[in-house]
């Protein structure tokens, strides 16, 4: 996709996040090799001192921060979403179990990442993540609001997943507006009550542009940014519900156990409410152009327009 | 007693420290008898290693277990928790209910240490090759704290077929951590059978040196070498130390002794018996 003239990925506030966080002493930054991918890189090069490269080695990286988090320690560490996969069960037993605060950041998240191909591409860590006790999920929509919730996790008292996206997208936030979002709570980024559309990463900004098409046709959605996967802003969800009557979720993630799953979890429980799931289907991505995969996958604006109609269908 | 400052009990003879380890392992076959579960065979061979250790050596208060300037000992083959349970109340940091409660409901005596459920353990095991990186985590921790606390890892021989202890030996090295110590219970057994049959490591120590590590080996169940072997690692920052302790598994009943089948087998009420007869 071609890069737009303002903003930054995700993976870019996460880096200046980490810059921030240095002035406290606690805060530690372990990376697998990835640092230049990850963003941060930006922390290494001022902080080399706190910088523990761990080479390509995920599941020593994940009980070092352990031990470094039962030590005082404040560890930040990243490598792409899909190699976090690997130390899934180090990141269970070694750090959420024990309840370790340590903050993994898994970046080049979904098929977003694009050309890569399938083994790249991570579409199921935001729902194993999610079915960890006390883990905190994030999945940001672009490099403000992941600065200001990277910030945010300095002072929380659990581990967190934070899946970033390599590329560039529209910002959806500015400086000033991005202060006011808050882990677990979801933010409104449009008003509407025909259709309520919960997004999360990448995908907030194509049901922004969905939204505005279905608006041409009358149609009113709103538009969520659902940055906070678990615990997930139930409160809102229901409100959604009862305004909108009826509800899209949009994830560059599998269909199954992500945003999608967590949504109709609580409405199955909570509020019965029509809902579609935009997302990639039970199975693999492959090589392709960002723009292209997404079309392919059926993830793209078109297909949030189509499943909003649907659910307004189902109403 | 206070431990807290290093080597403040390394007066204490070899007679004394046996017979401490004596004690522990009868609460050893004990508490996996009463709970009808548990692993006594590793718990055996490990125990003179950890009287070894916390009696000598070790900076660590009873009163007060989660002192932050401890040393740490984390226990990665935590199957072997009642091992560490025995050493705890042994030193008073646990009650003989604690022990008693073992593997039961509410239990601070979780099946596996567990950081989370014990005073004094520090690490939550239970799944094999994840201690020693955690320990490299709390080494690197301490060293950037300019903190003298040292750092002790107790790991299995069979663990070290999980790739993970091997990349947290490169990275030790690579980091030249100095201040962090192994000691691998080399009983020769695992789960389901000897390491010979279901894959046998080859020289441990050699592996370890490659990587950059100091080893010594001894024998796991002389108190003279352990002592000595504690001592040395922890005299010397310089470097990290892999202890390779060649051990019996099931050590000190006669027949769990290099007995597969007391990895993880409780004795029955007539093997308790017997178990006792000779540690008595």
């Amino acid at each position: 996709m071609s890069a737009p003239s303002s903003g930054g990925a995700s993976r870019d506030g996460y880096g200046s996040a980490l810059l921030k966080l240095a002035s406290d002493q606690r805060v530690v930054v372990l990376e697998a090799d990835l640092g230049k991918s990850t963003k941060s890189c930006l922390f290494r090069a001022e902080n080399p001192e706190r910088t523990i490269s761990m080479g390509i080695a995920e599941q020593n990286m994940m009980l070092v921060s352990a031990g470094m988090a039962s030590s005082g320690k404040i560890p930040f560490a990243s490598t792409f979403a899909i190699f976090t996969e690997r130390a899934f069960e180090q990141v269970r037993n070694g750090i959420a179990r024990p309840g370790l605060v340590v903050h993994i950041c898994g970046s080049h998240g979904g098929i977003h990442t694009g050309t890569d191909g399938s083994s790249a591409q991570s579409i199921e860590d935001l729902a194993i993540y999610r079915t960890i006790p006390n883990m905190t999920v994030l999945h940001p929509c672009d490099d403000l609001s992941t600065e200001e919730l990277t910030l945010q996790l300095l002072n929380h008292d659990r581990p967190s997943y934070t899946r970033t996206a390599r590329n560039k997208v529209p910002r959806v936030y500015t400086q000033n507006n991005v202060k006011e979002i808050k882990i677990g709570k979801g933010s409104i980024v449009k008003e509407g009550n025909d259709v309520a559309i919960i997004a999360c990463g990448v995908m907030v900004n194509e049901a922004k542009i969905a939204a505005e098409k279905l608006s041409e046709e009358g149609i009113n959605a709103s538009v969520i940014d659902m940055h906070t996967i678990k615990p997930l802003d139930g409160e809102l969800i229901g409100k959604l519900a009862k305004e909108c009557g009826c509800i899209v979720t949009v994830e560059d993630h599998s269909v199954i156990g992500g945003l999608g799953g967590g949504v109709s979890e609580y409405l199955a429980r909570n509020i019965p409410t029509p809902l579609e799931m935009v997302g990639v289907e039970d199975r693999f991505g492959e090589s392709g152009d960002t723009s292209e995969l997404m079309s392919h996958l059926n993830i793209d604006f078109n297909a949030i327009i189509s499943a909003a109609k649907a659910a307004i269908k189902r109403k | 007693m206070t431990r807290v400052q290093r080597g403040a009990n390394i007066s204490i003879s070899e007679v004394q420290l046996m017979e401490i380890a004596r004690k522990c392992r009868i609460d050893i076959v004990e508490m996996v008898h009463k709970a009808g579960a548990g692993h006594p065979g590793g718990s055996l061979s490990a125990i003179d290693l950890i009287v070894g250790l916390y009696e000598t050596e070790f900076r660590f208060d009873p009163a007060n277990p989660n002192w932050d300037d401890r040393d740490r000992f984390v226990m990665s083959k935590g199957h072997a928790s009642p091992a560490v349970y025995s050493m705890l109340h042994h030193l008073g940091v646990i009650t003989q209910s604690d022990i008693d409660s073992f593997r039961t409901l509410g239990s601070i005596c979780q099946g596996h240490v567990d950081m989370k459920w014990t005073d004094g353990v520090d690490f939550s095991a239970g799944s094999l090759g994840m201690g020693l990186s955690f320990g490299l985590g709390c080494a690197i921790a301490a060293r950037m704290d300019s903190s003298e606390r040292n750092i002790w890892v107790m790991i299995g021989d069979g663990e070290t077929q999980e790739g993970q202890i091997w990349e947290a030996a490169m990275a030790t090295s690579f980091h030249n951590v100095g201040n962090l110590n192994v000691i691998i219970d080399r009983n020769r057994i695992q789960n389901d059978d000897f390491m010979e049959v279901q894959m046998e490591i080859g020289d441990i120590g050699a592996k370890f040196q490659s990587f950059g590590w100091k080893v010594i080996e001894i024998d796991g169940h002389n108190m003279t070498e352990i002592v000595e072997a504690i001592k040395q690692a922890n005299n010397d920052q310089t470097q990290a130390y892999a202890i390779v302790a060649h051990t019996i598994k099931g050590k000190g009943v006669s027949f769990m002794e290099n007995n597969p089948a007391f990895h993880g087998k409780a004795p029955t009420d007539e093997e308790l018996v017997l178990a006792l007869e000779e540690l008595s």
